[in-house]
């Protein structure tokens, strides 16, 4: 089953959790099994059913954006990284 | 080389390949920024965030400028404030590196610090908030300026085309956004094949300091349709690579280096056999010395223990 690592900004939704395990086979899919475990999230990650626009998305390091969106594909053994956008930190 | 003053020293450096960790069938190069007068890329914007305010009257002679950076544009800033008169106030996270603060004051900068709490974000928080409440000073802001992302549409990428026509792609870090896509942009149109890649540093949780994603924030400078791609890279890797890069390549650079030469390697898949790869070295390693990046030992362990200062 794919992994999501949950950032410390969002673990209070989570029980603490930083890292969960949810099914699916497409990103979106995983975050539709991610809220129905932990429903608090959906209007952390979505706004009218989009991902909100301070949230980062990485499959295996890569940001879905330059991938499929929400449709993009997730391996059984992947990890999912949720990033929230920060100013950079080196500059 | 004879030059009249630092300020004309700045850019034009060197191209150098990386025989030893390319991978087979392709070649990267890595562009040392280290090179630069105070040692890092940023030296290039801050001449240009002075100079294009001064040539748009936004900047009166002996005027204060206040900026928020945790470090390299502050130093760049803080030089070529000392040469051309302004007296300036940067703005940091109270946990930045002891060399970074020592440069700044020598330069004779004002350091104002932000909670380390708060992240970077908390530094460009309050840098507006001081600047919203003194008329008096000019803050250039590197995040939302033009100027920044100019610097190296008119000169870091047009050094990389003179040096590497047949570049395929290009990679740098993302802080601001400035350098991929100011460099990206110009590269682009010398060539529309060419791939341009952004290296995120996957920040420890003093960077991200958030309470909630609603405080979370994209630079104005960052067009995230110049990019193929970004990779995340955590500390761990962008580490094991810089510590490599050296070891390998004779080269010693900022942990930063270490992310982009994670993603230049990653990319050489998707590229035809025989492709350069360009990447960005912001600077050398010597502003970090501090932090125990390259302290002898298990280098698991080292970036365990410094994931809070190492993106500080
Ligand atoms: C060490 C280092 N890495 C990466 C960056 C990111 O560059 P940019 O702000 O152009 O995105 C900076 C910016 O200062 C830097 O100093």
């Amino acid at each position: 089953m794919p992994t999501v690592r949950i950032p410390t900004v969002l673990r209070k939704h989570t029980g603490g959790e930083g890292q969960v395990s949810a099914e699916g086979t497409t990103v979106g899919e995983v975050f539709d099994a991610l809220v129905t475990a932990h429903p608090d999230l959906e209007e952390q990650l979505f706004e009218d059913g989009r991902l909100r626009g301070f949230v980062n998305v990485f499959v295996e390091d890569e940001d879905i954006r330059f991938i499929d969106g929400l449709d993009s594909p997730v391996g059984a053994d992947d990890e999912i990284s949720i990033m929230p956008a920060v100013a950079g930190g080196m500059a | 080389m004879l030059l009249e003053d630092i300020s004309q020293a700045v850019g034009n450096t060197p191209l150098v390949g990386l025989p030893r960790l390319s991978p087979p069938g392709y070649r990267i190069y890595l562009k040392l920024e280290g090179e630069n007068p105070t040692g890092s890329v940023k030296d290039r914007v801050a001449k240009y965030l002075i100079e294009e305010a001064e040539r748009h009257g936004q900047l009166q002679p002996g005027q204060r400028i206040l900026e928020p950076t945790s470090g390299n544009t502050g130093i760049g800033l803080a030089a070529l404030c000392r040469v051309k008169g302004y007296p300036l106030t940067c703005v940091m996270p109270e946990n930045t590196s002891e060399e970074r603060r020592q440069l700044l004051t020598m330069f004779g900068a004002d350091l104002v610090y932000s909670p380390a709490s708060e992240g970077s974000n908390g530094s460009v928080r309050l840098a507006r908030e001081l600047a919203a409440a003194d008329p008096e000073v000019y803050m250039p802001f590197q995040y939302g300026n033009p100027a920044n992302a100019l610097a190296h549409y008119e000169t870091t990428a047009p050094e990389i085309i003179a040096d590497l026509p047949d570049v395929a792609a290009f990679v740098a870090g993302l802080g601001t956004g400035g350098t991929v896509t100011g460099a990206g942009k110009r590269l682009k149109r010398w060539n529309p094949e060419i791939k341009i890649f952004a290296a995120e540093p996957e920040y420890g949780d003093l960077v991200y300091g958030l309470r909630n994603l609603d405080e979370g924030y994209v630079p104005e400078v960052l067009d995230l349709d110049v990019l193929d791609s970004r990779i995340k890279v955590n500390s761990l890797k962008a580490l094991t690579m810089t510590r490599r890069l050296a070891d390998e390549e004779g080269i010693f650079a900022g942990v930063s280096t270490g992310a982009s030469l994670v993603v230049a390697v990653r990319v050489c898949a998707r590229l035809p056999e025989g492709s350069s790869v360009v990447a960005l070295s912001p600077d050398g390693g010597w502003k970090y010395l501090s932090t125990g990046a390259y302290a002898p030992g298990d280098v698991e362990e080292i970036a365990q223990r410094i994931s809070g200062t190492l993106w500080a």
